[in-house]
């Protein structure tokens, strides 16, 4: 047990200076870091958003939301491919996950069924291939009677779309922020993480997350009272607009232009109000349906919808053949900026709500690191302590295996790129007093083996043959614990957990390693006749 | 050199066993009786709901001042507290009707109601959905984290061993509730992350003595099993002091140096140490006579399963 070739001493103490190599740039700042020689490494462990202050924000896409907008699309492409048809119907409703319909005329039947069926869109060319996933069933529960009824698999490959279309959205948007290292992540089948370290302003962050942003622009049939008396038609409806007290627009619900047809939108203000408006800029295909529509509507006003909410209702005085425009709208400087953010970063495809929010800021994050750093110097010296006093010499050994320990520590969290938050340093402080049980472990038998009458080689290479086993039982259930929480726990927790279990690890390396050759090298050069414990 | 433990002591802690188990029984009842009264006040990581942090802007906060602000804008009973420094406050909401959506107004009127004067330092919003599959998740990990220690110690030592740690555990578990609970210490998921902790801290010590025992079982066959048991504890006494006394050094910096963010688990920490440590002593070994292990160590002992259990105690 106690001898080493010559070439595992050598690898093992590289190791070593390895792992202290790889913590080394934890110590020093960003442009400390950039004047060290090019051999250093320079790979940091981030600081989480506890230690350096920040917004951690769950939103959760909207599936209910999706489904009822999908039903509504179903419900209309059913009145629409009737219509043509010439084919009468009655009792067109939504139930349930279902849009229902009958047919009046039996004769009919089996063409309406043609038509019907000819909604059926299969979606699995965009998904795995192979098998073909339908997003909804006809069926016919009695003569004259169809369901059109949502699948499964197509409601899960919508949420899927959505959310991951809204990931591009808001990846578009937070970046527009001009914040460092933001993370936007999915997390389970509908919801999404967005991570943004050291924002103050964390009220803009969820205005800029929440909105929606669908721009539509709509012709306007009636504003004022009158648009709540207008006949109420199918093709028609009422919205308000934002001002205060709103006013009720009836606008045609057909959408003439949307926001997906513009192709850059910026704040600035208009010289004639000096007010802050948003201007915008069509793509071609844009440009010409609003000089059309223009043309044909002089005189009349249109409305410019965002969200459901009339912003502004301007009338078209001359056509407008240039393809730009803008919005004017009681803007403030700042609300302009996003709603020309908002619009250049696209429309999300469904309603996001927040379920969660955590913020630190800036000020407690530094409290909190300065905390940390003096309880693991506290700490780190009260073990060095005892250990010293308890076991002498072999104590010093076990404290520069532990401070080597913590060195690996920090080393494989700087390699994995790993954040380092509030509850990972207690797992790395909880590491240190429990790293040096496996030492106690060894010297606690290698006494006890010295006490029954073995010589000073013999108790040390029976202690620590016979303390391996236990080191390896008491270590494995700590891991055991460790990974349920890293695999079910969230954020903070499982910070943690990483770092104690990285701790865990390293630790039986070091005891059973590091602390062996230094022993090892001890005895062979002093051959002490007792082992001073 | 420092001994905390004299050498070769001889303590008869499987004498005391019926104390020890009757001192257990009787704080596990407490603790359960606490629990079915008063609750445990869980944060509102599992109840969903605010928690807002504020640092007074110059001097004192006027918490009375701030309690009554609070109070005004109708969301709840809300408690706010002083803690940490004295120009520190924490505003705790309950979980608002209305979804989701409504914690973030609730959060909006108390930050618009403070004002300037105060800095936020710290918010969390936790929506019911949110709450639900974190209690969920929360529940799970537990009992997936002892399921796991049972298996691996089942494998590793007989099955005696493997029921033995487990009890001790829930054993740990349900006092460490207790105090958590005594002290109306709020439950959220670092008390949570402290208590699984302690699963694994606990085990480490009882898997300590247990290796011990197995291996004492093999060397003296024919030693009873209370006096087996006894030796194996007194020759790991002083590693089980050792290492509870350097966990709970580096346990109890964090508590004192490390900041209000973590206070809550590191006390649970403090807390669950000292149980553990105890609870390896003097319950985790002697549930081996009560789970009728008999010397001999790999003879099986499920074919004696009928025989009564007092009668095997004092074999």
């Amino acid at each position: 047990m106690l001898y080493f070739s010559r070439w595992k001493i050598i690898a093992i103490v590289i190791l070593c200076l390895a792992g202290i190599l790889l913590t080394i740039p934890n110590f020093f700042s960003r442009e400390q870091l950039s004047h060290l020689p090019g051999w250093i490494p320079k790979r940091q462990m981030t600081l989480g958003l506890d230690l350096q202050g920040g917004s951690n924000v769950l939103l959760e896409v909207d599936s209910q939301g999706i489904v009822k907008d999908r039903l509504e699309v179903l419900r209309d492409d059913v009145r629409r491919v009737l219509r043509e048809d010439r084919i009468g119907y009655t009792g067109l409703g939504i139930q349930g996950n279902t849009v229902q319909v009958r047919v009046s005329d039996a004769a009919q039947t089996d063409r309406a069924r043609g038509k019907l069926e000819g909604l059926i869109q299969n979606l699995a060319d965009s998904l795995l291939g192979g098998n073909r996933v339908f997003d909804i069933t006809v069926e016919s529960p009695e003569p004259g009677v169809f369901r059109l009824s949502l699948t499964q698999a197509g409601i899960d490959y919508r949420i899927r779309r959505a959310v991951e279309q809204s990931i591009e959205v808001i990846r578009r948007r937070v970046d527009q922020l001009g914040t460092t290292e933001p993370l936007i992540a999915r997390q389970g089948a509908n919801r999404i993480l967005v991570q943004v370290p050291g924002l103050q302003d964390t009220d803009r962050l969820k205005n800029i997350l929440q909105q929606t942003a669908r721009l539509t622009f709509h012709m306007v049939e009636e504003v004022g009272a009158g648009a709540l008396q207008g006949t109420k038609s199918a093709d028609t409806e009422v919205l308000y607009s934002t001002d205060d007290p709103p006013v009720p627009v009836l606008v045609q619900r057909r959408a003439m232009l949307t926001g997906e047809e513009l192709v850059d939108a910026q704040a600035s203000f208009d010289q004639r109000t000096n007010e802050a408006v948003v201007s915008f800029r069509f793509d071609t295909s844009g440009a010409q349906k609003f000089a059309l529509i223009s043309q044909q509507n002089v005189g009349r006003p249109f409305a410019i919808v965002l969200d459901k909410d009339v912003i502004s209702y301007p009338t078209i005085r001359e056509p407008i053949l240039g393809g730009s425009g803008q919005i004017s709208g009681n803007f403030t400087i700042q609300s302009a900026n996003d709603l020309a953010l908002l619009l250049r970063a696209g429309a999300l495809p469904a309603n996001l709500t927040i379920v969660e929010e955590r913020t630190v800021g800036p000020g407690l994050g530094a409290d909190s690191i300065e905390a940390g750093k003096l309880a693991t110097a506290v700490g780190t010296v009260a073990v060095i302590a005892f250990m010293t006093a308890s076991y002498g010499l072999l104590g010093l050994f076990a404290n520069l295996a532990m401070i080597i320990n913590v060195c690996f520590t920090f080393a494989i969290l700087s390699a994995l790129g790993a954040t380092l938050s509030l509850p990972g340093i207690a797992g790395i402080v909880l590491s240190i007093g429990m790293a040096v049980d496996a030492n106690v472990l060894i010297y606690e038998r290698v006494r006890e083996e010295q006490k029954l009458g073995r010589s000073a080689i013999s108790a040390i290479d029976t202690g620590f043959t016979r303390a391996i086993g236990t080191i390896t039982d008491s270590n494995l259930t700590t891991l055991i614990a460790a990974a349920v929480l890293f695999f079910l726990g969230t954020g903070p927790i499982r910070g943690f957990a990483v770092t104690l279990a990285i701790g865990n690890i390293t630790s039986f390396f070091t005891a059973v390693t590091v602390t062996r050759l230094m022993v090892a090298l001890w005895v062979r050069h002093y051959r002490p006749a007792r082992v001073p414990l | 050199m420092l001994r905390l433990v004299p050498d070769d002591t001889k303590i008869p802690f499987m004498g005391w066993r019926r104390v020890t188990f009757a001192v257990s029984v009787v704080l596990m009842t407490i603790s359960l009786a606490l629990w079915a009264i008063s609750g445990i006040n869980f944060g509102i990581d599992f109840t969903g709901g605010n928690l807002i942090e504020v640092r007074h802007k110059g001097g004192p906060a006027d918490i009375a001042a701030v309690r009554s602000t609070i109070g005004k804008l109708d969301l709840g009973e809300a408690q706010v507290q002083g803690f940490g420094q004295p120009d520190d406050v924490m505003i705790r909401l309950p979980q608002q009707e209305g979804g989701d959506a409504a914690q973030q107004v609730a959060l909006a009127k108390v930050k618009d109601a403070l004002g300037d004067t105060y800095e936020i330092r710290r918010t969390e919003v936790v929506g019911p959905s949110v709450s639900a599959d974190l209690r969920r998740d929360g529940a799970i990990a537990v009992a997936v984290s002892l399921f796991l220690v049972l298996v691996y110690l089942w494998f590793r030592f007989e099955w005696q061993f493997a029921v033995g740690a487990v009890l001790t555990t829930v054993h740990d578990v349900l006092l460490t509730m207790g105090v958590i609970i005594a002290f109306q210490l709020q439950f959220d998921l670092q008390s949570l992350a402290a208590v699984l902790t302690i699963v694994g801290y606990s085990l480490n010590d009882t898997v300590v003595i247990y290796d011990r025992i197995r291996e004492n079982l093999r060397k003296y066959k024919k030693m009873p099993l209370a006096e087996l048991i006894d030796l194996s504890i007194n020759q790991t006494l002083s590693r089980t002091i050792a290492t509870t006394l350097t966990t709970f050094l580096a346990v109890l910096a964090l508590f004192v140096f490390g900041g209000e963010a973590l206070r809550g688990f590191n006390f649970t920490m403090l807390v669950g140490i000292i149980i553990g440590t105890y609870s390896s002593i003097v319950v985790s070994a002697p549930l081996l006579i009560f789970l009728n292990l008999r010397t001999g160590g790999g003879e099986s002992a499920a074919s004696d399963k009928a025989a009564p259990v007092a009668s095997k105690a004092k074999a």
